[in-house]
């Protein structure tokens, strides 16, 4: 047997409920690698060890006595630290929520409880989300588990750093326009962007609320099945989650993809800043699709040159109006030092609030005040309706379609942060899937300069279970999934 | 161009305090930014309807059944001051 640590999900849920390893076992190995890697990666912004080993116990009580057990019974996990879990600290990487312990749990944690999961600690991010590179987070960067001196990618590059350095088997991150698929690309490991109300948003800290959607990290596209099984599906608490039954996704990885439509969309594959050992790594992904039998044809999205600056304008005109909460009042940092209201405010939100975070709240306002308002904000709605009639067509020709999930490997940690729009393009491939709120995935296909190069295969609205199934009949027959960055 | 008023404007709408140096760093490169969002200007949406969000749902609606809240303490774990189980917060109206 691999050590505990290298194990895939399923293989540890297998082996949990043969009871040849228990929980507690396996959490143990976990916490020990996070202690002896963390120090130089820095995924985490808090370990809970000592609630992560009791949670290991009663998993290990279920599986004992057979009852509830779950694929996910027994399994560690990281979560993002947007996600509020209950008293637990969930501060989105920011100063304002340094000390913030939400009353409640996310639903997407109350489902993962239920299943019987437990949670190694929660994870760091660019501050509430908003980046590329996780060096945005208030309190540290997070390194590449490839190359140190990288970054990881982001915003949820704590949740793809530690299951890439194997410092969790799976982990829960957020999507708003790439920050789990880029990060997982960049990491060598399985990212999964469900669609737009796939998955209830409640409890997830919010940043932008037409694009935002939790979604799952593992090492291979069953496991992200099963993590995504645990947490899709309707509630009442989040009335954008949608009622769409949840199919079986395991049961839909046949490894069989003959006949199947895949589109290669020539203006991602054209795009200015991609690299060439990027794209040629995607060829040879292309070709190996096509050796499976899945018929490979050429398709148009005329709008993806628009999408960067459509989303940019969008998320941060929601983000302004979904941050205005932060007024130290309720919870969160508040600067004391006044009794004059508006002069506690707008210190509270200037020594609360990092860079990034500040730039697009301005930029927010900006294009939502008067006299900008059409110029900016409307036309991006309607420039957002044209990509996602742009996806409609193609998905009347193709099942899936396939591209590089970043224009680039793995960046080094500062080059792209003086520069903002520069870190902006980062997100080119990912960002038209949030606008137009279909499902994406991004799976280890190669390496460039030795560095990893990430797939991304988009599906239509609810198609999670036909992306999962082109994912897992790729891992079938390559196993770049299975390479380990040396540490 | 984004000027110094505009920055200062825009700061005032979003109650967001900024240093010197951040306002001369924000109106660079917000000027800079939506430089390369005049792209979107190109797009031609003549009879396009605006798109809010792609959640392909309407009015979703559920029975209005009561159900047990939080309990004061709870929610005002958090806050930064209280008393009498209220938010306690600076004086809103100046005394005359």
């Amino acid at each position: 047997m691999s050590a505990l640590h290298e194990l895939t999900l399923s293989e540890a849920a297998t082996l949990l409920r043969q009871r040849q390893i228990s929980s507690v076992e396996l959490t143990r190995a976990f916490l020990e690698r996070i202690e002896a890697l963390d120090g130089r990666i820095r995924a985490f912004t808090l370990v809970t060890a000592d609630l992560a080993l009791q949670q290991a116990q009663e998993a290990d009580q279920r599986l004992q006595r057979g009852e509830q057990v779950t694929p996910l019974t027994g399994i560690p996990l990281a979560i993002k630290d947007v996600i509020c879990t209950k008293d637990i600290p969930t501060t989105c990487s920011s100063r304002m929520l340094e000390h913030f312990r939400p009353p409640f749990n996310a639903t997407v944690m109350e489902r993962l409880q239920a299943a019987g999961a437990v949670m190694l600690g929660k994870t760091n991010m660019d501050e509430f989300a908003m980046g590329s590179s996780t060096e945005h987070s208030a309190f540290f960067p997070t390194h590449n588990p490839w190359d140190l001196e990288r970054t990881p990618g982001g915003s949820s590059g704590g949740s793809a750093a530690a299951v890439a350095a194997g410092m969790a088997p799976g982990a829960l991150g957020s999507d708003t326009g790439g920050s789990i698929r880029q990060p997982a690309a960049l990491c060598n490991v399985v990212g999964l962007k469900p669609t737009y109300g796939r998955v209830s948003r409640f409890g997830l800290v919010a940043f932008a609320s037409s694009l935002d959607q939790i979604g799952p990290f593992a090492r291979t596209a069953r496991d992200a099945a099963l993590l995504l099984q645990a947490i899709a599906g309707p509630d009442p608490r989040d009335s954008t989650c949608s009622a769409t039954p949840v199919p079986d996704y395991t049961a839909e990885l046949t490894g069989e993809i003959r006949g199947l439509r895949i589109g290669v969309p020539v203006e991602y594959w054209e795009a200015p800043g991609m690299d060439p050992g990027v794209a040629r790594v995607g060829q040879e992904a292309v070709n190996r699709l096509r050796e499976l039998g899945a018929e490979i044809r050429e398709v148009s999205l005329p709008h993806t040159r628009y999408g960067v600056a459509a989303y940019y304008i969008i998320a941060p005109a929601e983000a302004s109006a979904n941050l205005a909460r932060y007024d130290g009042v309720k919870y969160g940092y508040s600067y004391r030092d006044t009794s004059d209201m508006w002069e506690a405010l707008d210190k509270t939100r200037q020594y609360g609030f990092g860079p990034e975070v500040k730039r697009r709240i301005m930029l927010g306002t900006y294009v939502l005040s008067a006299g900008y308002y059409d110029a900016y904000y409307k036309q991006a709605q309607k420039v957002r309706a044209l990509i996602a009639q742009d996806f409609e067509r193609a998905f009347e020709q193709c099942d899936v379609l396939v591209s590089p999930a970043s224009p680039t490997v793995a960046f080094r940690l500062g080059e792209k942060l003086s520069d903002p729009y520069q870190m902006y393009l980062n997100d080119v491939f990912t960002i038209p899937a949030n606008l137009a709120g279909i499902c994406g995935i991004s799976i280890p296909s190669g390496f460039s300069e030795g560095l990893p190069v990430g797939l991304q295969i988009l599906g239509n609205a609810f198609a999670e279970a036909t992306i999962l199934r082109v994912a897992d009949a790729f891992q079938r027959v390559t196993d770049y999934h299975i390479q380990r960055p040396a540490l | 161009m984004i000027d110094r008023e505009t920055v200062l404007h825009i700061a005032q709408l979003a109650r967001l305090g900024l240093s010197d140096e951040e306002v001369e760093l924000f109106r660079q490169q917000l000027s800079s930014i939506l430089e390369h969002m005049a792209i979107l200007r190109e797009a031609d949406v003549s009879g396009v309807s605006p798109l809010a969000h792609a959640s392909r749902l309407t009015n979703v609606m559920r029975e209005d059944e009561p159900a047990p809240s939080y309990p004061p303490q709870v929610l005002l774990a958090n806050a930064p001051d209280q008393e009498e189980q209220c938010l306690k917060v600076n004086a809103v109206l100046e005394e005359s």
